[in-house]
């Protein structure tokens, strides 16, 4: 099962080597990973995707937990959430074609920030499913290159995740 | 104070007590040198950085000090790394200094250039590359505190040689401010309830007990509650001294080359009480088939080890002292006298044993030898092998940090280092070093660190003339080839003499008692080379990922506890034949 964390990290030069090399040692697979400061002055804030079952999230947040840096860790899978990803999806557009692209663009709420002769740099932003989904509606147009942030997640209402929690 | 941050090292290392580094100077680190060279904290100079880990990790061990080692940047440093390695499998409190190219040229790949932070980031408990001078104390505090708290482990610094140089204002924190590291230390008293109501209703409990309780002292609290509830008692290879070797509830080690005794107990009891362990391979085997029918309890301070290997059903973290203490408080006393019955047929039906070989030299009468010649009071190191499991199963163990050995990473090198940092550590005690002539030839160039510091440790080279537990493997499952592991070795004894130590060979068991005896006697460093049979396995031997159904070497014990009865029958008759009560009747 996909499991999404939150975690608080003290905002030090290789912390996040620390958190990725733990990750490949003990044999846990990373889905995606995307960090930034955090509302606390030196302290960043990561959101974690990992693909784990129950017995394996465990371990992994103990050890995680084990990082000197690490603050806190927050498992927000089953929690509401508000979750977003953006992505800029350069894709192939013509003159044929161009309008076409911008009106699935336009369905989805995205984007078009730059446009030349013969293509397009979309920006969408939303939860992975509607990333994935503008991914697959513009691939028959022939997608040039991707680039997707990864995943934020943020709790609903006022609860926080809190370094002294 | 202003001072230079080489001084600044110096100075913290005086500040927590250090009474002496092991290390290897070098371009990077002889900032730090130059002040040492005025400092009380005395230096030992090795004679490769490897040995400098090993020996602040034998301190360590045989201390419960931190041990600190120094090495220089780049090959200094990277020769390090198996020490270290070493220390982070057997969580032992080792601080590593080293030096580093100045921060402008670091990522130039400069002139002995390594990157140690990125390289150890997975073997230390942390690391540290200092980047600004004005850190420097700072950081020293929080890696001795993080070294020696909660579960010990190796930290790293790395010193850029230009931070060394940068004029600081030294000011040595007292506290530390770590907001992601906070050890627990006592368990939680829901849990240590449950625990004592485990205890009260096991029928045949055992307590496995490990490295964790020497890490935090907890050896009389494991006896009393042993003795308490009468609780036969295993303790791992990392565990011996844990629990005296002689006590009638000792069961001996566990696992791969365990007793009889205690890995039938530990496959048959109904409650597993696992004190600071960590359900090694070695001790468990086929974890699906390890100790099936037990409810298990787990005491450790570190939260990922519990569930980490096995399911256990009353997980306990904190320190093993206080958790015992704590649960000591609630545990009745009990008999047993069913179970320990059932423990004692299986000791006395297959105790540790080998067969004598004819003419032969036995490597497990050596280890016995050296048990009786130091009346059991010697700390013995080991290296990797054979020879460890002889001194792990014949040499017993009745203090903690008596036995230093390489358990996790099972390092070959570890033996002789780890002795001489022992003895500097322990300089009143009788240090051993029983090695392989494998072992021994990986770190054999401390012999001139030995002689130069007067550390009168007694090396005791099971000689086989070959990688014996290789193959013992290569034996029992690769057909008897042989490959790669017969060596050529050095005569010992003389090799010992050029370096200005003493050496000596014994190739008959007769010679072996005079041989420890004189090198008792001996002021300084001893080699004594005993030439024992080549082709001599360790039984009993469950092969790995295997269950104690498939034990080999049963046969074996058998055999040799029928030699030794038919041995023990005969000296009785002629003990009786000479006995003066019967001269009188002739
Ligand atoms: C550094 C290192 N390299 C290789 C090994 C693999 N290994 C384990 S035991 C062993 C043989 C040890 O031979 P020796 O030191 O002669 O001791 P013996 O087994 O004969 O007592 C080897 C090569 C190891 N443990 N450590």
């Amino acid at each position: 099962m996909k499991h999404t964390l939150a975690v608080l990290v003290q905002n030090k030069a290789g912390v996040l080597a620390r958190v990725a090399g733990l990750f490949s040692r003990r044999g846990f697979n990373i889905e995606s990973i995307s960090v930034g400061p955090s509302e606390l002055p030196g302290v960043a804030r990561m959101t974690l995707v990992a693909q784990a079952d129950h017995d394996e999230l465990e371990q992994l947040t103990k050890q995680l937990h084990k990082l000197i840096d690490v603050l806190k860790i927050s498992d927000v899978t089953n929690d509401p959430v508000v979750d977003r990803e953006l992505a800029l999806i350069k894709v192939n557009a013509d003159a044929s074609s161009r309008a076409e692209i911008l009106q699935v663009v336009d369905i989805f709420r995205g984007k078009v920030v730059d446009v030349s002769e013969r293509s397009v740099i979309v920006e969408i932003t939303g939860d992975t499913d509607k990333v994935e989904a503008m991914i697959q509606l513009l691939r028959p147009y022939g997608i040039r290159e991707l680039v997707r942030t990864g995943k934020v997640t943020m709790v609903r209402g006022t609860r926080t995740v809190q370094a002294s929690g | 104070m202003r001072m230079k941050g080489a001084q600044a090292v110096v100075a913290a290392l005086e500040r927590e007590g250090v009474e002496v580094v092991f290390g290897y100077p070098g371009g990077a680190i002889l900032g730090v040198y130059d002040y040492l060279y005025d400092s009380k904290v005395r230096h030992i100079l090795v004679r490769h950085e490897q040995a400098a880990a090993h020996m602040a990790d034998g301190y360590a061990r045989a201390t419960g000090k931190p041990g600190v080692c120094i090495a220089t940047s780049g090959p200094g440093a990277t020769n390090l790394v198996t020490g270290l390695a070493t220390a982070h499998m057997d969580s032992i409190p080792i601080i590593a200094i080293t030096g580093q190219v100045a921060r402008a040229a670091i990522g130039r790949d400069a002139f002995q250039e390594a990157d140690i932070t990125g390289i150890t980031l997975p073997i230390t408990k942390h690391n540290y590359l200092v980047k600004d001078p004005a850190d420097l104390p700072r950081i020293i505090r929080e890696a001795f505190h993080i070294a020696t708290t909660g579960r010990p482990g190796p930290v790293l610094i790395d010193l850029p040689r230009d931070v060394a140089m940068a004029e600081i204002d030294f000011e040595y924190p007292v506290e530390v401010d770590l907001p992601g590291y906070k050890p627990t230390y006592h368990g939680h008293p829901r849990q240590i309830m449950e625990a004592a109501r485990a205890i009260a209703e096991a029928k045949r409990p055992v307590l496995y007990v490990g490295g964790g309780v020497i890490a935090s002292g907890a050896a009389r609290e494991v006896r009393e509650l042993a003795e308490r509830c009468n609780i036969p008692t295993t303790t791992t290879l990392m565990g011996l001294g844990a629990f005296p070797g002689r006590h009638p509830l000792f069961l001996g080690m566990p696992g791969m080359h365990g007793t009889v005794a205690a890995n039938f107990a530990l496959n048959e009891c109904d409650l597993l009480i696992a004190v600071g362990v960590r359900f090694d391979d070695r001790v468990t085997g086929d974890v699906r088939t390890f100790s099936p029918k037990s409810i298990k309890i787990h005491i450790d301070i570190d939260p990922a080890e519990i569930g980490k290997n096995v399911k256990v059903h009353i997980p306990i973290v904190g320190d093993a002292r206080l958790v015992l203490r704590a649960l000591l408080d609630q545990v009745e006393p009990a008999l047993h006298s069913e179970w320990l019955a059932q423990i004692q047929a299986w000791k006395e039906e297959y105790p540790l044993g080998y067969v004598e070989k004819e003419g032969a030299l036995m490597p497990q009468f050596v280890v016995e030898k050296i048990y009786e010649v130091t009346g059991g009071n010697a700390i013995v190191t080991t290296d990797v092998g054979q020879h460890q499991m002889w001194a792990a199963q014949y040499y017993l163990f009745d203090q903690p940090r008596q036995f230093i050995s390489s358990g996790g990473l099972g390092t070959m090198g570890f033996g002789f280092p780890a002795a001489l940092g022992a003895q500097v550590g322990r300089p009143d005690a009788v240090v051993f070093c029983i090695s392989g002539d494998g072992g021994f030839q990986m770190n054999m160039q401390e012999l001139a660190t030995a002689v130069e510091n007067h550390l009168p440790v007694k090396v005791c080279v099971l000689n086989n003339f070959f990688l014996g537990m290789v193959r013992q493997w290569q034996q029992l499952f690769y057909r008897q080839r042989y490959s790669a592991s017969r060596m050529v070795n050095p005569d010992f004894a003389r090799l010992a003499e050029a370096f200005g130590a003493t050496g000596m060979v014994v190739r008959k068991a007769e010679d072996v008692v005079p041989a420890l005896k004189r090198a008792m006697e001996v002021e300084g460093p001893v080699v004594i080379d005993f030439q024992v049979a080549p082709e001599e396995n360790v039984w009993p031997f469950i092969p790995a990922g295997q269950s104690v159904a498939q034990m080999m070497g049963l046969e074996e014990l058998k055999k040799a506890k029928e030699k030794r009865a038919a041995r023990a029958g005969r000296e009785a008759v002629t003990l009786a034949e000479t006995a003066p009560g019967r001269e009188g009747r002739a």
